[in-house]
């Protein structure tokens, strides 16, 4: 039992998948000129004013219900006053007293393979603020705020987390149901996904909470684990050499492999929350909650859940097809097509899959529609190809326009199935290798495999194994 | 009353320079404005949910399109301090 | 062609113009004229603006030519300059915003551009609105046309001298507490701050979001009602503009008052109300009750705490607000500033006169941790229990009324020493503001030469009510008709 028991908390924001801002119709898309996608709204000039983007609390209602969270009924903006370069108003526009989601939960799988659940205290949207670049102007920091008025989900949870492996494991599940759901595309190099943890250490054996400090900064999974790990260690040092954890907010510095006090940030703030009278409080109806849930697709962890009871996948392979909604959809409209689940999961995870890597495609450029691929396993089961043959097909269907039928046609594909076509082959096998016909007699039972690769040789491949495998049984043992 | 300390506080917060001479005159201000105030707290106002806006609450929210063209050479025209489409202020340490 | 006999209303100009006795640019030569001649002394004007006015009139007149004339094409008026004003700087009176050029146009003024009306220029105000006189201006203290030594009173102080100066005969203005209702008794003409939501907000400055309205000031209800018809309308630039269905609010101008009940507030006709204001107002009682008007006691208990209240959210609110002068952007910026600490506070401490900052300090005081539910939370309080007061007297009567202003104009500079003593000019007015209501200001006679305001408060969306019984009203008196006398 360890002395000291980690408490960790996790703030993710969620970057929103829409194509206008929060509050202003200038486009969200990524990388553009400096300033060219700040608007007058997005500078804070005089006499502009804040309109709510519909599809921002859509989505915000999406990642409630996919939570299993209450959604606020009324929910309210807020102002949070403080100056900064990158804060154009003096303000952000947060949710505050009032969030939009409350009381949710995520379900982690952990490693023993027990099942712990997290909760998630909050989720609030609010605007991004935009950018400052410091290594551009002699004495001087450049300001883009193409970033700001971006819309955001704020995921706050309770402190339930108790390791950076448990924590990393959460924000890769979070991640995984954003994207799902299609709410964030997930991009964590353009901060699409953003993390901030909130670290304490207390004894094992105490009820009370440490002092927490706040970790920013925290942009890939591997910083996150890197960062809260190295934490907890300053944390348990700093307290058995007699010192105390001060509240404060710290930066990870991913070159140092360290987190260091952010003392711009010490100045005693006091943020003077009020509610933003430019924005009239959001209020959600029943009939609202009651169409996004109807709407709600099955969820990766019910999905692999039914994967696993229903098609006799294992895990692994129920992860891999359920983790991405299109993925997901292709799967189960090809085993539903085909008619074999099993067989379904093989082709995807094996040759679509790696068709997609060599390729370097995203899912959603794949070349073989499910209704293609199904074609081409039906012709598997009814022994038109054999499974190695189906492989050649497949890659002049992800080539080409053709369905598989075609192709082997056109190629002479089809699979021999003709016994007595097959039996000559397997006698001049036999006749012409009496050496190994001695060798088999004589109890080398492995010598099999070579007599049946020799006959598939000769058939070029497209003889029915299983005959062939009969046959040279039958042959060998008369 | 404000007392000046405070006064200086309330300066840096909204982020007002405030000269050493100004603040007595300031909190006296200040003080009297709170005086006038300061009769409210003789209402009960126990249980009375607060008033943020005048009208009922009227749901309006716009479409997600984008509607802003980009008027980035509008907008530098009327910035004190620019380059290279970059809004400049002293260098900021983190 | 040059005449001197131009009518003095929107109405009367609009008929001149269709009926082709003079042209928009001969009406705008007029203005321009007088404002040159007469403004001096008054300072109502931040700024005229002599080539787009003629353009904007000839364009008015070409429009006319194609029989595509609107009631109000081709008159001249002023912006309140709170109104941004794409290509023409918007100062708000404020040194921070001495070099502004928006780079876009206020609904409002977009609204007015459309039905044709031709902005001559911008008029003086308090700085950001802040004031009940006009005196904070960065542009100095506009005057009272009824006596140069007395102020307009403000916000809106340079759109009121300037209606009242027979300078433009119609111009906007904006009311967060008064600022409509004030400067218009004092000046002695008609102004209307419409139920909040009505006008959209955008493009103008934001004083205190909640409480901000823009309406119209002119000589009389009629005209109120003509240019409130092109001014008002749900915006999507305003997520706090209201959807309420359009109506013509000349329509039910002439309907007459049988019926109609008035609530007098006792609290508005205590013994703290001056019997020099108190004889006009009775006087005009008598005359809606010869109308057909009932008129009736009423009570508004909560009213008394409305100054409180209103200065707590208006500052809680501009502290916030006015957040954004920070110097990076736009604006007023310090020379060579130090570091981005000396660049904010200096920009804002030379950037801002001293009634904004101490509205920002209250403001920022009233929202700090450990202050923020004695203060701002308790207004909110008091600000629900003030609109419910509203809503149960409006159950028993149509209208309320009662005196705009508690003295006439006050002398220039008598105020200025006690901001407590400026504040309590709107001891009337910011009631109406807090509940969201609307609110106006007719000339209801005179003190010692100086006007005196009725003001008249509706509800909610009711603007049609208020601007009736005010048009009924003038028909039968001529307060409104008096003209101050200028010297050349």
């Amino acid at each position: 039992m360890p002395r000291w028991q980690p408490v960790i908390g996790l703030e993710i924001h969620v970057q929103l998948s829409t194509e206008s801002k929060i509050f202003s119709g200038a486009s969200t898309a990524f990388g553009a000129e400096p300033n060219s996608q700040a608007c007058a709204v997005d500078l804070g000039l005089p006499g502009v004013l804040p309109v709510l983007n519909e599809r921002a609390v859509a989505l915000a209602i999406r990642f409630g219900l996919a939570i299993g969270a209450s959604i606020a009924e009324r929910s309210v903006f807020a102002r949070k006053n403080y100056f900064y370069p990158d804060l154009p108003k003096g303000y952000q526009i947060s949710q505050y007293a009032e969030p939009i989601v409350n009381h949710g939960r995520l379900c982690l799988t952990l490693p023993s393979g027990e099942e712990k659940e997290i909760r998630i205290l909050r989720a609030h949207l609010e605007e991004d603020a935009g950018k400052s670049v410091h290594d551009l102007f002699p004495g001087q920091s450049g300001i883009d705020l193409n970033r700001a008025g971006t819309p955001l989900l704020e995921v706050v949870t309770e402190p339930d987390l108790s390791s950076a492996a448990e924590a990393v494991q959460y924000m890769r599940t979070l991640h995984t149901l954003v994207r799902f759901i299609g709410i964030c595309d997930g991009n964590m190099q353009e901060g699409s996904f953003r993390c901030d943890a909130n670290v304490s250490v207390k004894p094992a054996d105490s009820p009370t909470l440490g002092t927490r400090a706040e970790i920013k900064n925290l942009n890939s999974f591997r910083f996150v684990e890197r960062a809260i790990n190295h934490e907890i260690e300053r944390q348990i040092e700093l307290l058995e050499s007699g010192g105390k954890v001060v509240q404060e907010t710290r930066l990870y510095d991913p070159d140092r492999d360290e987190t260091r006090s952010m003392r711009s940030k010490e100045d005693a703030h006091d943020y003077r929350y009020f509610p933003d009278p430019d924005l009239l409080p959001i209020v959600i109806s029943a009939d609202e909650i009651a169409a996004a849930r109807a709407a709600l697709p099955e969820l990766p962890q019910q999905r692999e859940a039914r994967y696993l009871r229903e098609f006799g996948l294992n895990r692994e392979e129920a992860e891999a097809l359920s983790s991405e909604l299109p993925v997901a959809e292709y799967f189960e409209a090809l085993a539903a097509q085909c008619g074999d689940a099993r067989q379904a999961a093989n082709w995807v995870s094996g040759e679509v899959f790696a068709a997609l890597n060599r390729d370097a495609l995203p899912f959603s450029e794949i070349r073989v529609s499910s209704g293609r691929l199904a074609g081409l396993l039906t012709r598997i089961q009814d022994q038109t190809v054999s499974n190695s043959m189906a492989k050649q097909v497949f890659e002049a269907m992800w080539q080409g326009p053709e369905d598989a039928d075609a192709i082997i046609e056109a190629r002479g594909l089809r699979q021999v199935t003709d016994s007595g076509e097959i039996e000559a082959l397997v006698d001049a096998v036999i006749s012409e290798n009496p050496d190994q016909v001695a060798q088999f007699r004589a109890g080398k039972d492995k010598v099999f495999g070579f007599f049946v690769g020799q006959v598939m040789k000769r058939s070029k491949g497209k003889a029915n194994p299983q005959t062939v495998n009969d046959l040279v049984v039958s042959k060998l043992k008369t | 009353m404000l007392e000046e300390a405070q006064v200086q506080t309330l300066a840096r917060l909204a982020r007002i320079a405030v000269e050493p001479a100004e603040l007595p005159v300031l909190a006296a201000q200040l003080s009297r404005i709170l005086t006038l105030v300061e009769a409210m707290e003789a209402v009960d106002t126990s249980g009375v949910e607060p008033l943020a806006h005048p009208l009922e609450p009227v749901p309006r929210r716009r479409p997600d399109t984008v509607t802003e063209i980009d008027q980035r050479e509008q907008f530098a025209a009327i910035a004190p301090a620019m380059a290279e489409g970059h809004y400049l202020v002293p260098r900021v340490i983190e | 062609m040059s005449r001197q006999d131009y009518p003095s209303t929107v109405a009367g100009l609009s008929a001149g113009l269709a009926r082709g006795e003079f042209s928009s640019r001969e009406l705008v030569a007029h203005c321009l004229a007088r404002i040159r001649r007469q403004d001096a002394a008054l300072n109502s004007f931040i700024m005229v603006i002599e080539d787009r006015a003629f353009a904007a009139a000839d364009a008015a007149d070409a429009r006319r030519r194609a029989g595509e004339a609107g009631p109000l094409t081709g008159i001249p008026y002023a912006n309140k300059d709170i109104f941004c004003t794409k290509g023409v700087r918007t100062t708000c009176a404020s040194r921070m915003l001495d070099n502004f050029i928006a780079p876009y146009d206020a609904t409002v003024v977009s609204r007015l551009a459309e039905a044709g009306m031709v902005m001559v220029g911008k008029t003086n105000m308090d700085e950001f609105a802040m004031g009940s006189s006009n005196e904070t201006s960065y542009y100095g203290p506009c005057r009272n046309p009824w006596g140069v030594t007395r102020v307009p009173g403000g916000s809106s102080g340079g759109s009121a001298s300037a209606v009242a100066a027979r300078l433009v005969p119609f111009a906007t203005g904006t009311d967060t507490g008064g600022s409509i209702r004030l400067p218009a008794a004092y000046c002695g003409i008609s102004g209307l701050k419409p139920t909040y939501g009505r006008v959209s907000r955008y493009g103008m400055v934001a004083f205190a979001s909640s409480l901000d309205q823009a309406g119209p000031m002119a000589l009389t209800a009629e005209d109120l009602a003509l240019t409130l018809n092109a001014m008002c309308g749900v915006d999507a630039r305003d997520g706090t503009s209201a959807d309420v269905p359009a109506e013509d609010f000349s329509r039910s101008l002439a309907e007459p008052l049988t019926g109609l009940r008035i609530g007098l507030p006792r609290e508005f006709f205590d013994a703290s109300l001056s019997p020099a204001i108190a004889a006009p107002l009775q006087a005009a009682i008598r005359v809606l009750e010869q109308l057909g008007a009932r008129c009736m006691e009423v009570s508004l208990p909560t009213t008394r705490h409305a100054i409180p209240a209103y200065y707590i959210i208006a500052s809680a609110e501009c502290s916030s607000n006015l957040s954004r002068y920070d110097g990076v952007r736009f604006g007023h910026r310090c020379e060579a500033p130090r570091d981005l600490n000396d660049l904010y506070t200096r920009s804002r401490a030379e950037g801002f006169g001293a009634e904004v900052k101490r509205r920002i300090l209250m403001g920022t005081y009233a929202l700090s941790t450990g202050y923020y539910d004695a203060y701002y939370a308790k207004a909110q309080q008091l600000r629900r229990l003030i609109r419910d007061d509203f809503i149960r007297v409006f159950n028993e009567v149509d209208v309320i009324l009662g005196p705009t202003a508690p003295t006439t104009a006050f002398g220039v500079g008598q105020k200025t020493a006690d901001p407590v003593e400026m504040y309590l000019s709107d001891i009337y007015t910011t009631a109406v503001n807090l509940a969201g209501l609307p609110g106006l200001s007719v000339p209801a006679g005179f003190v010692d030469g100086l006007p005196v305001g009725l003001q008249m408060i509706g509800r909610h969306f009711d603007e049609a009510t208020l601007l009736k019984v005010a048009n009924r009203f003038q028909l039968e008196t001529d307060w409104h008709q008096h003209a101050p006398t200028l010297k050349d």
